[in-house]
């Protein structure tokens, strides 16, 4: 508490254990993120990615530990914390267009009973350019192609202006070229928000983000790009060599 | 045939018939959307409880039936959301208890129950004024509330993980929109009686969406649909002198199964999906 003032993490997580029923998810996660960060967490399925992002939003109440956004807590932080959930196209037979869904990321920002104002729709028209589906705004959602989706998707956690994204496998599903297009958008955003993004996709993590994580139960980070190939190994429990095929310089440091 | 509109019991058959669709139509929406039909399905049969209830307290069932719903409703969700019992199992659960409790209580009761029949599948021709203005109050209360909770029932229906994590109450608001159902189910009970409520629900609601992305006209047209097919089966009852609420179910029925029809027919020729198409070059190899 000291250095609040001169010195904020993003996300300060201390010593946190999730389990799930009797099983672990999270084993003595810690992890302090500076503000305006892009983070890359990459694992095996079932490793805790999405376990660790719903702790961070609230959603899932650790076991033991602490977490602090911004120096609050969860519940407390979800108005400044934008939410991509992974397989968020699993209502597509629900009746809203883009607008409608994008216009959704405004709802913790205005009261019960109250209707949209002027600057919401400012919001979502400027979230909406920013990841250029404006002019799909009357599309419904059936309507778009999977990368397309994921971006109305990334603008209606966009609209809500948070300090801090999440992003659960964003890129699942869509296609090479849109992921390039998607990742420099999130590097443009990355300059006025802080990113937190699980992946499978280590080649990607590799090019775009700032920061890299490794979790499988336990959280392996040192706060760099590269991690230590030992920690990649006991993570994914096969040698690193499997793991990071043709890309292992990007990630790891060279050895 | 205008000549019928002055009995007073066609009047009230006319404005029951408008109230019930008014109610189905926006609720039903809802229903369809959130695929909640089993949910209110099990709402609908429990509350007989409170039908066999009102017989035993020699009360007007619909008022007993009230709080029965209600509390219906509430077990409904709150074991949804707060145990690990599975959701049809809690909805199966719920439905027979409730019907037993109500032939529990008609078997306590003295004599005959008269007009059993009508609670179960309605009568429209019969509906005592007291219950128009029953119907009336909730209709009232229903367009209140999607009028202002609107975006928020929206959010919960769409995604609720989303909506929780922006801060929404949404444990209250899904409690609170399955209350409301319970309600529209209350309105429909005189108009096509408890066991083909569903019916209601679901047809008016599932046809508007044929024609329309968007969820207020949705709402919009399920309430004309309703409207339509309760009138059409009303004055069908009456001239045939047969049930009218199994007559407004299968009119309803008919009309969907019509549009069904019309679209696969009027469709096809014009709209080769791949897969068709993929296929059909198959057979053409083999």
């Amino acid at each position: 508490m000291k250095d609040l003032n001169n010195h904020q993490y993003a996300v300060e997580i201390k010593d946190v254990w999730s389990y799930y029923h009797d099983v672990p998810a999270l084993k003595e996660v810690n992890l302090d993120l500076q503000e305006r960060t892009f983070l890359g967490i990459i694992g095996p399925n079932g490793g805790g990615k999405s376990t660790l992002l719903k702790v961070i939003l609230g959603l899932i109440e650790p076991d033991r530990g602490d977490v602090r956004i911004f120096g609050k807590k969860p519940k407390e932080a979800r108005k400044i914390v934008g939410y991509v959930p992974q397989h968020s196209a699993s209502r597509l037979d629900f009746p809203i267009n883009v607008w409608d869904v994008v216009m959704m990321g405004r709802i913790g920002k205005t009261s019960l009973f109250r209707k949209y104002n002027p600057n919401d729709r400012k919001v979502v028209k400027e979230s909406l350019e920013k990841v250029k589906m404006y002019e799909y705004r009357d599309r419904h959602i059936a309507e778009l192609s999977g990368g397309q989706r994921q971006r109305v998707f990334i603008a209606r956690a966009l609209a809500s202006e948070p300090k801090l994204l999440l992003l659960d496998e964003p890129v699942a599903g869509i296609d090479t070229t849109m992921q390039k297009e998607f990742y420099e958008m999130l590097e443009e955003l990355k300059s006025h928000i802080t990113i937190i993004m699980a992946t499978h996709d280590i080649s990607a993590v590799s090019i775009y983000v700032d920061k890299v994580a490794c979790l499988n139960q336990k959280l392996y980070y040192h706060g760099s790009k590269e991690l230590k190939p030992e920690d990649l190994e006991e993570a994914y429990g096969c040698p690193v060599e499997m793991i990071a095929h043709g890309v292992p310089h990007r990630v790891l440091k060279a050895h | 045939m205008l000549d019928i509109l002055q009995y007073t019991f066609m009047q009230n058959a006319i404005v029951a018939g408008l109230m019930a669709s008014i109610a189905c139509g926006i609720i039903g929406v809802y229903v369809v959307v959130r695929k909640i039909v089993f949910i209110s399905g099990g709402i609908a049969h429990a509350s007989f409880g409170g039908i066999g209830l009102g017989y035993y307290l020699g009360m007007n069932p619909l008022f007993s039936v009230l709080p029965f719903s209600l509390l219906s409703a509430l077990v409904i969700g709150l074991a949804n959301r707060r145990t690990n019992i599975a959701e049809d199992t809690v909805i199966g659960i719920l439905w027979s208890v409730g019907m037993a409790l109500g032939v529990l209580f008609i078997g306590l009761t003295p004599g005959y129950a008269p007009d059993l029949m009508t609670y179960l599948f309605g009568n429209i021709l019969t509906v005592p004024i007291n219950d128009i203005y029953l119907m009336l109050v909730i209709d009232i209360l229903i367009i209140a509330s999607v009028y202002l909770l609107y975006k928020e029932f929206m959010a919960i229906s769409f995604d609720e993980e989303f909506a929780q994590v922006s801060g929404l109450p949404v444990e209250k608001l899904s409690l609170y929109m399955l209350c409301l159902i319970a309600l529209t189910i209350i309105v429909m009970i005189r108009v096509v009686g408890l066991i083909l409520v569903i019916a209601l629900l679901t047809i008016p609601a599932s046809l508007s969406r044929e024609f329309t992305d968007k969820l207020d006209r949705m709402m919009m047209l399920a309430v004309i649909f309703g409207t339509v097919f309760t009138f059409i089966g009303l004055f069908l009852s009456y001239y045939l002198n047969i049930p009218s609420g199994a007559t407004i179910i299968l009119t309803m029925a008919a009309g969907y199964m019509l549009h069904s029809h019309s679209r696969e027919k009027i469709k096809k020729p014009h709209k080769i999906n791949d897969k068709i198409l993929i296929e059909s070059v198959r057979y053409q190899i083999l």
